[in-house]
């Protein structure tokens, strides 16, 4: 059932015997971004049956559903006519979410390696990271975890020669021409620049995540008091 | 409440339900049993829900007491489950009295044993179920595994007019086999040459020591000749067979990471999570490929057997 000869997004294909995978573009962008939040949107609001979850990334979604309830080509068939019918639904204004980081060298464990190597001071590194509004593309991953677009490449740093064992959570880190928040402690091998006091993962709330996809984030710097303050 | 106390935890001993579906989109994984067919079966032993909340052990077992009566099921592999010192079998619904202490040994085949029981553990859902997702650290007790001194309450019964239950022998061996593993093609199947894809199901692979709820790392012939490495970071399914850069499959598996970035060969058949869910560290194991069709066809089946057609009077 590939539709890949045609060459023409969407296609969708069985990544399993309980999931299909929608392709809507061949690259990352902040068009095919558009037309992934509007087709998550619209299969989330058709309420299929026998769905169990939806997952968009830059270029996909992936439908996971249960077998037992709906036959896997009754699915597709389903999901299929959806994707032709490509009508809109309507996508809010994105939320701009502002996300304190302290940047003190005390959380800022590598920070001077990024300054060092882009040539640049502290100072001007924490000016130009708070600079611009990063589109969160989709979470995933860990829980809460943002893929994050688009970082000035001023700031570009390799990823770390070994993980740390233990990031702690709320970490601001650039990986390459990435950067990224970590929700929990986790291993992790991108520099750590910063850390916000937000928690971008709390499970006892009705929305369990800080950020969603679609979001605009921009990281506003705070002392270390004011990062005290926000923890308590 | 009554409640049953943790002597012993053994090696890692999580609740687990069916899992946590619906939040993928927030990069959360489903979890749940490991091997939910045995978990589903002893709660059917027990006229449970088959989603209640059960006690998954992994290769040694515990040591769990109970304050007061109630009845249970052990399934899964073979944990040598006693009763105060006396050896008691799986597959069965036995009466625990008040009193009484469940102990569990290591491992005789499989990865895991369930204990299930009447009415379920009493455990609040988070995000609306009760499983232990042990990297995110929700669900279950705590979000962790046990602990020596953990206490964890149960529902109350009337146990007067207990019969004894046990799953036909012919439905365990057909569910308990671990021959060959079936696959499908996932999403990235074509970009691997017919070479390696022969390759990869004409060989025996071993299962690493690096093989947790997350994923089992597996060894063997390296599975390196790939058309396409490139991929744009997607969505991963459970059971979904990913290839790294150094030619080394792992199966992703209930705590996976919900998106990944290297190309996938092969997903497991949904009739074969179980199968995935019971494979410890050094077993061998073949894959095979067959279609959607197939796959779903062996689902139906396995569905079949999880029925009340499958009990008898023990």
């Amino acid at each position: 059932m590939t539709e890949q000869l045609t060459k023409k997004y969407p296609y969708i294909q069985f990544a399993s015997d309980r999931s299909i995978l929608i392709k809507i573009g061949d690259e990352i962008s902040r068009e095919i971004h558009e037309r992934v939040l509007n087709f998550f949107l619209l299969i989330g609001s058709a309420k299929l049956s026998g769905i169990q979850s939806i997952h968009p990334a830059y270029n996909s979604i992936l439908i996971t559903f249960d077998p037992c309830i709906i036959h896997p080509h009754e699915i597709s068939e389903s999901v299929k006519a959806l994707l032709t019918r490509e009508s809109s639904v309507n996508i809010h204004d994105p939320r701009i979410i502002e996300i304190p980081v302290c940047y003190d060298e005390e959380f800022a464990l590598d920070i001077s390696v990024v300054a060092r190597h882009n040539s640049l001071t502290i100072e001007q590194v924490i000016q130009i990271h708070s600079q611009p509004e990063y589109l969160v593309y989709f979470l995933g991953f860990s829980p809460g975890f943002p893929y994050m677009g688009e970082m000035p490449k001023e700031i570009a740093t390799p990823r770390l020669q070994t993980p740390r064992i233990k990031v702690p959570e709320g970490s601001v880190a650039i990986g390459g021409d990435h950067t990224g928040i970590y929700p929990l402690s986790s291993p992790g091998g991108w520099n750590i620049i910063g850390r916000t006091p937000l928690r971008l993962f709390s499970p006892d709330k009705e929305e369990p995540t800080l950020l969603k996809m679609g979001d605009k984030i921009k990281f506003i710097p705070i002392t270390r008091k004011e990062f005290e303050e926000l923890k308590n | 409440m009554p409640l049953m106390k943790v002597i012993k935890p053994g090696f890692q001993s999580t609740i687990q339900d069916l899992g946590r579906f619906g939040f993928s989109h927030l990069g959360i994984s489903a979890s749940g049993a490991a091997d939910a067919v045995s978990l589903r079966i002893g709660n059917l032993l027990l006229g449970n829900d088959q989603n209640l909340s059960a006690l998954e052990m992994t290769l040694i077992g515990g040591e769990f007491f109970f304050d007061s009566e109630t009845i249970v099921a052990i399934t899964g592999s073979d944990f040598r489950p006693m009763v105060d010192g006396n050896p008691i079998p799986l597959w069965t619904s036995i009466s625990v009295k008040a009193g009484q202490a469940l102990q569990f040994g290591m491992t005789q085949a499989g990865a895991r044993c369930y204990l299930c029981i009447k009415g379920g553990f009493e455990i609040d859902n988070i995000l609306g179920s009760s499983s232990t997702h042990i990297i995110a650290g929700i669900g279950g007790y705590k979000g962790r595994a046990l602990m020596k001194g953990d206490e964890i309450n149960f529902a109350g019964n009337n146990f007067k007019n207990f019969n004894s239950l046990k799953i036909k022998n012919e439905v365990v061996a057909e569910i308990m086999n671990n021959q060959k593993i079936f696959v499908t093609n996932a999403s990235q199947t074509e970009y691997f040459t017919k070479e390696t894809l022969n390759l990869f199901s004409s060989s025996a692979y071993l299962v690493s020591e690096e093989t947790n709820r997350m994923g089992l790392r597996l060894t063997g012939p390296m599975l390196t000749n790939i058309n396409n490495k490139d991929i744009i970071t997607e969505g991963v399914s459970l059971g979904a067979i990913q290839v790294s850069h150094d030619g080394n499959p792992i199966i992703l598996f209930v705590e996976h990471q919900t998106t990944g970035g290297y190309p996938k060969i092969a997903n497991v058949i949904s009739a074969h999570f179980h199968k995935v869910g019971q494979l410890r560290p050094r077993d061998e194991i073949r894959f095979s490929f067959v279609s959607i069709e197939k796959a779903y066809e062996m689902r139906m089946h396995l569905e079949s057997l999880i029925s009340p057609m499958s009990l008898a009077s023990a």
